[in-house]
């Protein structure tokens, strides 16, 4: 019995030491196998970091696209009766077009304005036209139409009271504002 | 398109407006009837708050066909059971002499009064009005549409009543706008809309009983119908972009307007019962400021299909259309005269902008007005007159002016600027 004890004895410590050698060997194979990964994980870290500087250099970017959209006009004006951007409308236009690309949660509405000469109704349907090609000019820089809503108020809100050119060509305009 | 309705809420119906039309007359008829409107005379104890002969005499005086014998001339004052000297009115040189009483009885008021001819030495009538204490101003505007009609041979105007616009400007973006209704001398004004955002185009309905107009609900334009007796509101279109310019077809079922739901201005018809939508124009240029024409057959409207702001009309069955204005750079918010043969409208000459008459036969035109800015023609509906505004250095006027440019009335408000008049139907 003590022999057979003895020799169950010894066996279930060689059965433990197998154990543990294999143990040693899973923790060795295991170490081997985490090198050999890690070079994916280098890639996906390296990918993450670098989506992070993106991130971050995107947000200084949107953040500067901003700044110079948040400086540039809001008022753009227009000759009587017409509803063509003047050129000089066109450099803050651009400002306010790739701050909206970079940002496609921001919202712009355009209100269009005519004089008070002419019939007000007209007025109306040329304060829209105004207002849509700010619109069309935006939306060919890369804006979403859903990021800009138009209203017309046609001679209905001038900014300035003089009845003069002065007054009147402050008038014909269009305001971007921002939602 | 679904109709939807509201109520305006009951206050906004009671609620006075303030400003009240001054009659001034700037120009009138070479030749005008004279007549004398002797004080009425008040048969009961307790006073009146209209004078209804000078109600009268200034209605009359307003037509620009008659002028006003001044009271501190007349030599006696009678009243309708006194018999009258017609010498003491020949004198004073008054071809009509109007002479009134006025009782309270058990039922509220009698009115009486009688229209002599001073050279024919004979009395032309002579009525008995009952009314209410209320119905004072209703039953002056019968009497001078009883008198213009009896010495002009047409029918007068003087119980119609009158929608405008009034603004009253604190900043850019703090207004308060007032769709008013008033009797035709401007007197009883009612604010039956009001709006911090802009109030546009009324325009009567046929009968007289509803009235369209374009205003904002929230950020958002929209076609309005109301109904002056009840105060309801039938919503036409609210679609995005422009909702403008409404005017009614003689039968008053349907509604001409401008919408750019396609993305630009084009013309529809709107059937107010089944709110079905009939496209008539398609033009990438503005079309707008569409005005029906008195047979149901054309609309007239403007279009910058050439450049510049022009009239146009349209066959409403088949939706051709012909350009009516060739004369100048700028033709535009047109309407017919009742008759159907003249149209009125804006027209730009010498950098000022005029309201013009073209016969629509001879294409001759002739201008009716010259102060400055003057917009929104309405003809009234006997077609002697028509009502404009105009603007000073402050603030907008309305200005009345005869279908031949000779009579010229101005309508100065007493504080807000106005714009936008329209002129009603008949009621009767």
């Amino acid at each position: 019995m003590s022999i057979l004890k003895q020799a169950k004895t010894v066996g279930i410590i060689a059965i433990l030491a197998v154990l543990a050698g294999c143990a040693g060997q899973v923790n060795e194979s295991a170490q081997t196998s985490s090198k050999v990964e890690s070079a994916e994980d280098r890639a996906a870290r390296e990918a993450r970091q670098a989506e992070f500087l993106a991130k971050q250099e995107a947000a200084k970017t949107a953040e500067q696209l901003r700044n110079s959209a948040m400086a540039a006009d809001t008022l753009f004006f227009f000759d009587f009766d017409k509803s063509d951007l003047k050129q000089d409308a066109l450099d803050d236009l651009d400002a306010h077009a790739k701050y909206l690309a970079a940002d496609r949660s921001a919202k712009v509405r355009l209100e269009g304005h005519a004089d008070e000469r002419g019939t007000r109704a007209y007025n109306l349907a040329l304060g829209e036209r105004r207002a849509n090609a700010v619109a069309r000019y935006l939306v060919i820089q890369g804006v979403n139409r859903s990021q800009i809503e138009s209203v017309s108020y046609g001679e209905e809100r001038p900014l300035s009271l003089s009845r003069d050119e002065n007054g009147w060509s402050r008038n014909r305009r269009v305001e971007l504002i921002y939602q | 398109m679904r109709l939807f309705i509201w109520l305006v809420m009951a206050f906004m119906l009671a609620m006075p407006a303030r400003a009240e039309l001054v009659i001034e007359i700037t120009r009138g008829v070479e030749n005008p009837i004279k007549i004398a409107v002797v004080p009425f005379r008040v048969k009961s104890a307790g006073a009146f708050d209209v004078d209804l002969a000078r109600l009268i005499e200034s209605n009359l005086e307003r037509s620009g066909q008659f002028v006003r014998v001044r009271r501190d001339t007349m030599l006696s004052l009678p009243g309708p059971e006194d018999q009258i000297f017609y010498r003491d009115w020949r004198a004073i040189d008054s071809e009509y002499t109007v002479v009134g009483s006025l009782e309270r009885d058990t039922d509220g008021l009698l009115v009486r009064f009688g229209l002599h001819d001073v050279y024919g030495e004979r009395v032309l009538f002579a009525e008995r009005i009952p009314g209410s204490s209320d119905s004072l101003r209703d039953i002056g505007h019968y009497i001078s549409d009883r008198i213009y009609e009896a010495l002009t041979g047409l029918k007068g105007i003087f119980s119609t009543r009158l929608l405008y616009v009034s603004a009253e400007r604190r900043s850019e973006k703090d207004q308060t706008f007032k769709l008013i209704l008033s009797d035709a001398d401007g007197g009883r004004p009612q604010t039956i809309f009001q709006s911090s955002e802009p109030i546009l185009s009324p325009a009567w309905s046929p009968d007289g009983s509803r009235v369209a107009y374009m205003s904002f609900r929230g950020k958002r334009a929209g076609i309005y119908v109301q109904t002056l007796a009840t105060g309801e509101v039938q919503k036409v279109s609210d679609f995005p972009g422009l909702n403008s310019a409404p005017s009614f077809s003689p039968d008053g079922r349907k509604l001409v307007l401008t919408l750019s739901r396609d993305g630009n201005p084009e013309l529809y018809v709107a059937n107010l019962r089944t709110g079905q939508l009939d496209r008539m124009t398609n033009h990438f240029a503005i079309d707008t400021e569409a005005s029906w024409s008195p047979d149901g057959r054309s609309i007239l409207f403007t279009s910058s299909r050439g450049g510049k702001p022009q009239l146009y009309m349209m066959n409403v069955s088949d939706k051709t259309v012909k350009r009516v204005t060739f004369d100048g750079d700028y033709n535009s918010n047109g309407a017919f005269t009742p008759d159907g043969e003249s149209i009125v409208f804006v027209h730009r000459t010498n950098e000022r902008f005029h309201i013009a008459r073209m016969n629509l036969k001879t294409r001759e035109i002739r201008i009716l007005t010259e102060t400055d800015l003057d917009e929104s023609p309405s003809v009234a509906p006997n077609g002697t007159m028509l009502i404009y505004a105009t603007s000073d250095e402050e603030r907008g006027l309305l200005g009345l002016v005869s279908m031949d440019g000779r009579v010229r009335v101005r309508l100065p408000s007493v504080s807000e600027s106005v714009r936008e008049p329209a002129w009603s139907p008949f009621f009767n």
